[in-house]
């Protein structure tokens, strides 16, 4: 009998166990729910993007090297004319020169703050930079419509409306995140890589340079690449500034557009299903696979900083 | 304990010691680690510092080329001779310094950069040097540390590939490629096997000719091997300094034989 009941008790599940099986179903629940939504957005706007070239009839290389857009309207052989070139153009341009712009900045800013002054770059700059992630898009964006547009426009001619003045906007926009990135990288980097570096007599500033920016190399062209995906999607601050005109933009100062403000200002105005609505999806595919892109490269990159 | 403990007088015949440590005190915020230490060291010697841990022997060791200023809260007092210049003197500059007293840490910490630009960081760091001189300099360098053989074929692979010892044995040319009359080593063994601690201590005696070697240790048997004199630590105090044998065989201090003989630390 009492050999059963040891037994019994044995094969029976214990609390413990059976709470642990609940919580592996939740999370695995939780997780299934997420990559679904995800994969369900993902085809949504796939099959969307698509039905412009396949539904619609649109030309593929028509969309990456024509430059009229009005997809409602078809040119002479009947296909829409879907030329996306000067949103191309427009949001690698403000997207890479606002990296540009801002990567030295945030790499001064992190070597201040964990090279130069920690305590003060820890007390005054960090709560700034903190701040400046918490400010609203359409805040920025209306900061430069009122100041830099009019700037611009009394400096450099023209409108004011521009790849310029996108690319000042989100040179401010995209600057916290890379600043705290690239401080997080300077901080990883092992102090006994510093110490090893001026006890062989270099100076502080050459053990900063040679060594510790060196070795967050990694670290940093993530926080840069971060910076970039945000400034690619960014919309509202933009859409604000660059004047969205579909043109192929002539200069820094005339009137361009990207992805996200045509995106967000054609929205309201098509219809779902039209040939003008899908060509809208297909800018959204093409968005999704940048950001995806950018994914991947960071991935990479911390892949191979870790392997060293 | 009787606390005034004199340094043994160097031989009047022998080379003026290269560094001279006079009463030197040192303070982490109000906790006195260093309590007056007088200590001498000759040239082309090996000198092992003993002591059980926190006895302040890997503090001294820092405050030959001042890597203690690095630590905030540190006051120093006493005076610190390298060939007889004060280097607390105030004006002085650690630059120079760290290139005439070069050390190595315990953890073997090769920049995250090739085995090449390892050994030349040093050299690269003051004026221009020509290719043929840094290849040069990096071969002699790997020699000396008793290395060469083993990396010849991946200089511009990078250190982190080796092995610990070996990644310890470049950490060690690359003082040496700088050309220090003084390497201070700190536990340089402790993280290593057996094999790669036995390749750096013969590697160490075979360097002696050429420079000075200071080096802590936790480890006895590597100091009666290697060492010339040995220094024992207690709580912060010079305890006895002689003659490894002397230290070894026939210490004066009861603590020192206490310690040597395993009976505490």
């Amino acid at each position: 009998m009492a050999e059963d009941k040891i037994r019994a008790s044995l094969l029976k599940e214990s609390k413990a166990s059976k709470r642990e099986k609940h919580g592996k179903i939740l999370s695995f629940a939780a997780i299934g729910l997420i990559v679904i939504v995800v994969v369900a957005i993902f085809i949504f706007v796939a099959t969307r993007g698509i039905a412009t070239f396949t539904v619609d009839k649109g030309s593929l290389w028509d969309f990456f090297t024509k430059s009229q857009w009005n997809p409602g309207a078809t040119d002479k052989s009947g296909h829409p004319l879907i030329g996306a070139l000067p949103m191309i153009v427009g949001s690698f341009a403000v997207t890479l020169l606002s990296a540009v712009v801002a990567t030295p900045f945030a790499i001064a800013a992190a070597i201040y703050m964990v090279e130069i002054s920690p305590r003060r770059g820890y007390k005054i700059l960090q709560p700034v930079i903190e701040l400046l992630v918490g400010i609203p898009s359409v805040v920025y964006g209306f900061v430069g419509l009122s100041l830099v547009v009019p700037f611009i426009r009394n400096h450099f001619g023209g409108t004011g409306f521009g790849i310029l003045a996108g690319t000042m906007v989100l040179f401010v926009m995209i600057l916290p995140t890379v600043t705290s990135m690239s401080v997080d990288a300077l901080r990883s980097v092992p102090r006994y890589y510093r110490e090893a570096s001026l006890a062989l007599g270099a100076t502080r500033w050459q053990t900063t340079y040679k060594v510790v920016l060196r070795a967050a190399v990694p670290g940093i062209m993530t926080a840069v690449i971060f910076g970039m995906s945000r400034a690619f999607g960014e919309a509202l601050a933009v859409q604000m500034v660059i004047g969205n005109a579909a043109l192929l933009p002539q200069n820094l100062v005339s009137p361009a557009s990207t992805l996200t403000s045509i995106l967000t200002m054609g929205m309201g105005n098509s219809v779902m299903g039209s040939v003008s609505n899908n060509a809208l999806w297909s800018l959204a595919l093409l968005l999704l696979l940048m950001s995806l892109l950018f994914n991947i490269l960071i991935h990479r990159i911390s892949k191979k900083g870790a392997l060293h | 304990m009787a606390m005034a403990i004199e340094a043994t007088e160097p031989d009047k015949t022998a080379a003026p010691p290269i560094i001279d440590t006079e009463d030197v005190h040192l303070w982490y915020g109000s906790n006195e680690a260093l309590k007056g230490i007088n200590l001498t060291f000759k040239e082309h010697e090996i000198t092992a510092l003993i002591g059980p841990s926190g006895c302040g022997k890997s503090t001294y060791l820092r405050t030959l080329n001042r890597m203690n200023d690095l630590i905030p809260g540190v006051t120093i007092k006493g005076e610190v001779k390298l060939k007889g210049k004060d280097i607390y003197a105030p004006g002085n500059d650690t630059v120079s310094l760290r290139k005439e007293v070069g050390m190595v840490f315990q953890q073997p910490n090769p920049f995250p950069f090739s085995i090449y630009d390892n050994v030349t960081y040093g050299l690269r760091l003051g004026k221009q040097h020509t290719r043929e001189q840094l290849d040069e300099a990096v071969e002699t360098a790997l020699r000396q540390a008793a290395v060469w053989e083993e990396v010849k074929d991946k200089l511009h692979d990078s250190a982190l590939g080796l092995s610990g010892g070996q990644q310890q044995r470049v950490c060690i040319a690359r003082v040496l490629a700088v050309k220090p009359d003084v390497v201070l080593l700190d536990e340089p063994t402790s993280a290593l096997d057996p094999i790669s601690s036995s390749q750096i201590e013969s590697m160490l005696v075979a360097l002696k000719k050429d420079y000075t070697i200071i080096l802590v240790t936790h480890n006895m048997s590597q100091a009666s091997r290697i060492s010339d004199r040995t220094a024992f630590f207690l709580q912060g105090h010079l305890v006895e300094y002689d003659d490894t044998k002397t230290i070894f065989l026939n210490p004066h201090k009861k603590e020192t034989e206490d310690y040597i003989s395993g009976r505490f630390g």
